[in-house]
């Protein structure tokens, strides 16, 4: 993996040297100056820029290592390739129409970001929601949820240079989750779904039963997942004890979601917050010790199991009702004045959205708190001293998405 | 801890239960061979936006007045209207050009769910790879009417409900007709009473 940057440099220093540093091989040249080769200095580096290409970046994302030997000793993230301009087109747009663009800020998960959304501006213009349509978002969250997961654990195989099967599978399990959105939003990513004080559309005839289905099956696959990788010795080697992170860092670096509670702190804001009706399931928050690769990979298999629990007590739960607070209105909506931060436990950590809105029909100031920008910023402290290698896998290991870091 | 390599060997068994099980379960083989099979699109299923007619005629049937809701509300603004207007150039209530340019659409429906007269819907249709930017991307009204049959056909119970609805409102608009034509007669019956009274009076 560390042979496939796209471009090598030598830093200045090292003129006349071969670009291998700590290499003991004699070349022509060195034999020719009396016999003895001449060994490279010992602190020449070589900056090596991985992406933005590069399968492994999860996407159009860059890093300026800078490598002694193969040891990591500086990482320059630099990202700002997938930039869209969300937040100034949603300024410009109705408080509508920024509905849709949320969809393709994390793209894997699109219903938690229209959840959040949604939920910042209920808080702004004092909503209501229908009592059946929190249940179909705390379903269709959860099933979010579970489909993040599934694919980092696939992917996360990947950045190991395992590709294959383990994605494949996860693809296919989360497929049949993409084909439950698709049936009940008419569209596998972009939904567009929930509304202010509800959702846009009622559940599809025999849309519960199917969810029934695939939830109760789901252990099933999270067993046969576990079974491939989690005894495996190969990805334990590559996994445990690598960029562990203190508790203390953790939450001086501003983490949230699984990233965070690996490293042992009990936060979920599903628990913290009570939006929603969450506080009406049963749930365990999952815990890590040591924030190691391990742990952040561990900490997704058992978030997954929760959300199975918790998908079963909704979708047994649920009930009828109206779908939307027939009070909110939707087109030409205008908020009173005010501000409000609305925030949710994203898959990947604490997605809020910061509006203002100065009581006209568009956002004064629309602002996204995007759980894979921030869970990046410790990105450099996690990969200085390891190798060029886990590099990869420590970027798995946070889970980031780039249309949410680029915006 | 077991003996080294166990795990992987578990891993390995896992692996040759999906390959063995992809023969015989048709859930660990989810593949499906386009284009020869076809997916079977779940009704809620969208693509981009279409406009409705009824009857036979697409210009006639047309249920666009031309009210440029959707235009304004499109969130990339990839909707473009010129209103109709007629020999003595008063405005109809009919779109003289109505364009989507589809390469900008982002299949959201805003536009459906704000159209007051039920005209715009989304389709189903996925094959729409061209060569040609704005020759075969940017639709026109040609290209964009389609009958409510085949709207019918697509969204089966959305189409029933759109379909009742308007019938409603044409059963009101009716009845309001019926009422208000009822209201008139009586008025004019009134009327030729107290014009056949006042003589009488005057005399
Ligand atoms: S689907 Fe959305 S983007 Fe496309 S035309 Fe309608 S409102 Fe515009
Ligand atoms: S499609 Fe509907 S909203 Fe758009 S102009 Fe026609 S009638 Fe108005």
């Amino acid at each position: 993996m560390s042979t496939s940057a796209n471009t090598a440099t030598i830093s200045p220093g090292g003129m006349g040297v071969p670009p291998v540093c700590g290499a003991g091989s004699a070349s022509p040249a060195n034999l020719q100056t009396g016999g003895t080769p001449v060994l490279p200095e010992r602190n020449q580096t070589i900056d090596v820029s991985l992406g933005p290409q590069h399968p492994s970046t999860h996407g159009v994302f860059r890093m300026n290592v800078t490598l002694d030997g193969e040891t990591v000793t500086k990482l320059q993230p630099v990202f700002g390739y997938l930039h869209r301009n969300h937040e100034k087109i949603a300024e410009g747009n109705s408080w509508l129409a920024a509905m849709p663009y949320t969809d393709r800020l994390d793209y894997i998960c699109p219903l938690t970001n229209n959840w959040a959304y949604a939920l910042a501006v209920e808080k702004l213009a004092g909503i209501e929601v229908a009592e059946r349509a929190e249940y179909i978002r705390v379903i269709t969250a959860e099933l979010t949820r579970l489909q993040n997961h599934t694919v980092f654990l696939g992917f996360i195989l990947g950045d190991m240079g395992a590709w294959g099967s383990a994605l494949m599978y996860a693809f296919r399990e989360r497929e049949k989750i993409l084909d439950l959105f698709e049936s009940l939003t008419g569209a596998r990513m972009m939904c567009n779904y929930m509304r202010f004080g509800g959702c846009r559309c009622d559940l599809p005839a025999g849309w519960i039963q199917s969810a029934r289905k695939l939830v109760d099956g789901f252990p099933a696959f999270l067993d046969e997942m576990e079974a491939l990788l989690t005894g495996n010795e190969i990805l334990l080697a590559r996994l445990q004890g690598i960029a562990p992170l203190t508790a203390e860092r953790a939450i001086n670096g501003g983490l949230s979601g699984p990233c965070l509670r690996a490293s042992g702190v009990d936060y979920d804001i599903r628990k913290v917050e009570n939006y929603g009706v969450y506080n009406r399931f049963k749930f365990r928050v999952p815990r890590g010790s040591t924030g190691d690769c391990y742990d952040r990979f561990m900490i997704r298999v058992l978030e997954a199991r929760e959300s199975v629990e918790i998908l079963k007590q909704a979708i047994a739960g649920i009930p009828e009702g109206p779908i939307v607070n027939p009070k909110a209105k939707q087109r030409g909506f205008r908020p009173p004045a005010g501000e409000a931060y609305g925030r949710i436990e994203g898959p990947k950590g604490e997605l809020g959205f910061y509006l203002i809105s100065n009581g006209s029909d568009r956002p004064y100031r629309f602002r996204i708190r995007p759980p894979s920008l921030i869970n990046l910023t410790l990105l450099e402290e996690l990969s200085i001293g390891t190798k060029i290698a886990d590099v990869m896998v420590i970027l798995g290991s946070i889970d980031i998405v780039l249309g949410e870091v680029d915006r | 801890m077991n003996i080294p390599g166990s795990g992987i060997i578990k891993g390995l068994a896992v692996t040759a239960r999906n390959f063995l099980g992809s023969y015989v379960e048709k859930d660990r083989l989810t593949t499906e061979q386009y284009p020869e099979e076809r997916p079977k699109l779940p009704e809620n299923a969208r693509s981009f936006p279409f406009l409705v007619f009824d009857g036979e005629d697409p210009e006639a049937g047309m249920r666009c007045v031309s009210c440029k809701i959707c235009e304004k509300e499109c969130p990339p603004q990839c909707i473009y209207i010129v209103q109709d207007r007629d020999a003595a150039g008063k405005a109809i209530k009919r779109p003289k050009v109505f364009d989507i340019d589809i390469s900008v659409c982002m299949s959201c429906q805003i536009c459906v769910e704000v159209c007051p007269f039920e005209s715009i819907r989304m389709d189903q249709d996925y094959e729409l790879s061209s060569f040609d930017r704005f020759g075969s991307l940017v639709l026109g009204k040609s290209r964009l009417l389609k009958s409510n049959t085949y709207y019918r056909n697509i969204h089966p119970t959305e189409a029933a409900e759109t379909d009742a609805r308007l019938e409603a409102d044409r059963k009101k608009k009716e009845a309001a007709a019926a009422a208000k034509a009822a209201a008139a007669e009586k008025a004019a019956a009134e009327k030729a009473a107290k014009a056949a009274v006042e003589p009488e009076v005057k005399a």
